[in-house]
């Protein structure tokens, strides 16, 4: 289990200034949430600890070493990342096998079927799945694979975008279960980006609350269901949040 | 209180796109008055299709209906010519995503007008007045500067009240809205929905609601039907959705993650293949 900290990260895109001064650290096999509304930088901060953007200031460090010391394959093999869509997020004429092959031919590593089939098992998959393409899957089983592709490198680190804002409610359930099953046999740190605060409540420790590209304010999932937020805008969010679902 | 006609009078709707080994809606019947109604189901299960079908928008199915009236019209047998005076008129439909559904190279006003222009013989500028004086109905502050803005200028939740500005315009009997507010943040979607839900009861607009959210269809709708593999399942009170009988309504229902909830792993949904089997019509 490995910690991340991430301090004083900055990133401007030509013009704009998309993050600004964003400070905070996750314990070693903690669920940290992002929230915000959208366009608040919730998935530029996964994707510059991520090495996706590298120009970016400040530091991010995994377990005590910065993304930016580490080789790629290091890298690739302390953290990995799943994405909101896995309709866009598997290439559509690749089957399963080689979707998960490839990071095992890139970072020489043996074994390639036991270590494929046992990813797939993982995710609640069978292992027949690997001779399948993209589209002869449901959007559930298709975020499965992606999963699976994540945790074939064995990494510390699990960067979650919006892992199930693309699915129906009764698939979400099950990718949340899966997720938080394979925390607690794993032991993966988790940072999970959702706008969704019912699902941040269900899967993190504590969260951080994102506006205009900073970080408002860090609260424990506890502060979420008697809104105990001392900053406006956190407190607004949530209400928002907590209006939407009391009213409903 | 005499109840009203209905607006809306389906009975047995299927729908068959060519060359699908299966109908994608199967039997579906319901009948609407002034009242909102909301339909929802999972990605799949033929929700959109029907209020697609509804408008007649779907050149590529078959339709088929013991009955399927919108007032006097038999939208089984409207001729298309018909049908563009009913479509945008008389029944609209709000669409997921404003960014997709509005033009991105016209001034976002002048599309509201020419909703009106289209159905309404009237000077431009009477269409311009209206639609402005429509554009404050949804609560936009300043109607004359966000009239001459381009969709990409507004933000999302902007423009999706701009689509019911245009939609609402011409006082429709009928308004089918589908998935309203998916493509929305939180914090702008109880407003959104706020503002319609306030324009369709002060008008008295009967309101098919499309979406995923069992949450959000309880509280802004009066009944609900629950879609499964192109079949109504159930339909019931909105009031009455906690004691929803069939499984699949019970199990949608208990996936969804609360705040403040149990962090014991979700309830997942079993599913059984005879909820695929045709239900026998009941009413």
């Amino acid at each position: 289990m490995k910690s991340v900290n991430v301090s004083a990260l900055g990133i401007t895109l030509g013009e704009a200034r998309i993050l600004t001064d964003i400070t905070f650290d996750v314990a070693p096999g903690e669920c940290f949430g992002l929230v915000g509304e959208s366009g608040s930088g919730k998935s530029t901060i996964l994707r510059c600890a991520s090495m996706l953007l590298s120009m970016w200031t400040g530091d991010v460090t995994i377990g005590g070493t910065s993304v930016r010391a580490m080789s790629v394959p290091e890298r690739c093999r302390t953290l990995q990342m799943v994405f909101q869509d896995p309709y866009g997020s598997l290439h559509p004429r690749h089957s399963v096998r080689s979707t998960l092959a490839e990071p095992l031919i890139v970072n020489g590593l043996g074994d390639r079927e036991e270590r494929m089939a046992r990813a797939l098992v993982d995710v609640g998959l069978p292992v027949e799945f690997l001779d399948r393409y993209p589209h002869q899957l449901s959007g559930g089983q298709r975020q499965r694979v992606a999963i699976a592709r994540a945790l074939i490198l064995e990494p510390d680190v699990l960067l979650l975008d919006e892992p199930t804002s693309a699915l129906d409610v009764s698939v979400q359930a099950e990718i949340l279960n899966l997720l938080a099953r394979l925390r607690e046999e794993h032991g993966f740190t988790y940072i999970m980006v959702s706008h969704d605060l019912a699902v941040v409540d269900h899967m993190c420790d504590r969260f951080a609350v994102m506006q205009a590209g900073r970080l408002v304010e860090v609260l424990p999932r506890e502060a979420i269901p008697g809104n105990g937020a001392t900053q406006p805008y956190a407190r607004e969010l949530i209400g928002a949040s907590l209006d939407y679902e009391r009213a409903l | 209180m005499t109840e009203p006609s209905p607006v809306l009078q389906v009975e047995n709707l299927s729908i068959h796109y060519r060359g699908a080994p299966a109908p994608a809606v199967r039997n579906v019947s319901f009948t609407l008055g002034r009242e909102r109604l909301g339909i929802v189901g999972e990605s799949g299960s033929g929700k959109s299709t029907v209020g697609r079908a509804l408008l007649r928008l779907l050149p590529t199915a078959e339709i088929t209906a013991d009955r399927m009236t919108f007032r006097d019209i038999d939208l089984l047998r409207a001729s298309e010519r018909q049908m563009l005076k009913v479509r945008g008129r008389q029944m609209t439909m709000i669409l997921q995503d404003p960014k997709f559904s509005l033009n991105p190279i016209r001034r976002c006003g002048d599309q509201i007008a020419e909703a009106y222009l289209t159905h309404v013989k009237c000077s431009r500028k009477e269409a311009r007045a209206r639609a402005i004086d429509m554009l404050e109905a949804v609560q936009i502050r300043d109607p004359e500067r966000v009239y001459a803005l381009y969709p990409h200028e507004v933000s999302g939740g902007m423009g999706q009240r701009i689509m019911i500005a245009m939609m609402l315009l011409t006082d429709p009997g009928l308004v089918i809205a589908d998935e309203p507010t998916s493509a929305l943040d939180v914090t702008v979607r109880l407003q959104v929905l706020g503002i319609l839900d306030g324009l369709v009861r002060d008008k008295g607009i009967g309101l098919i609601m499309i979406s995923h959210d069992l949450n959000l269809v309880r509280n802004f709708c009066d009944r609900v039907l629950i879609m499964y593999a192109g079949q109504v399942v159930e339909s019931l009170r909105a009031c009455d959705l906690d004691k929803a009988q069939h499984p699949y309504s019970q199990g949608l229902l208990a996936a969804q993650p609360r705040i403040g909830g149990p962090r014991a792993p979700l309830p997942v949904l079993q599913r059984r293949p005879e909820w695929s089997q045709p239900v026998e019509t009941a009413r």
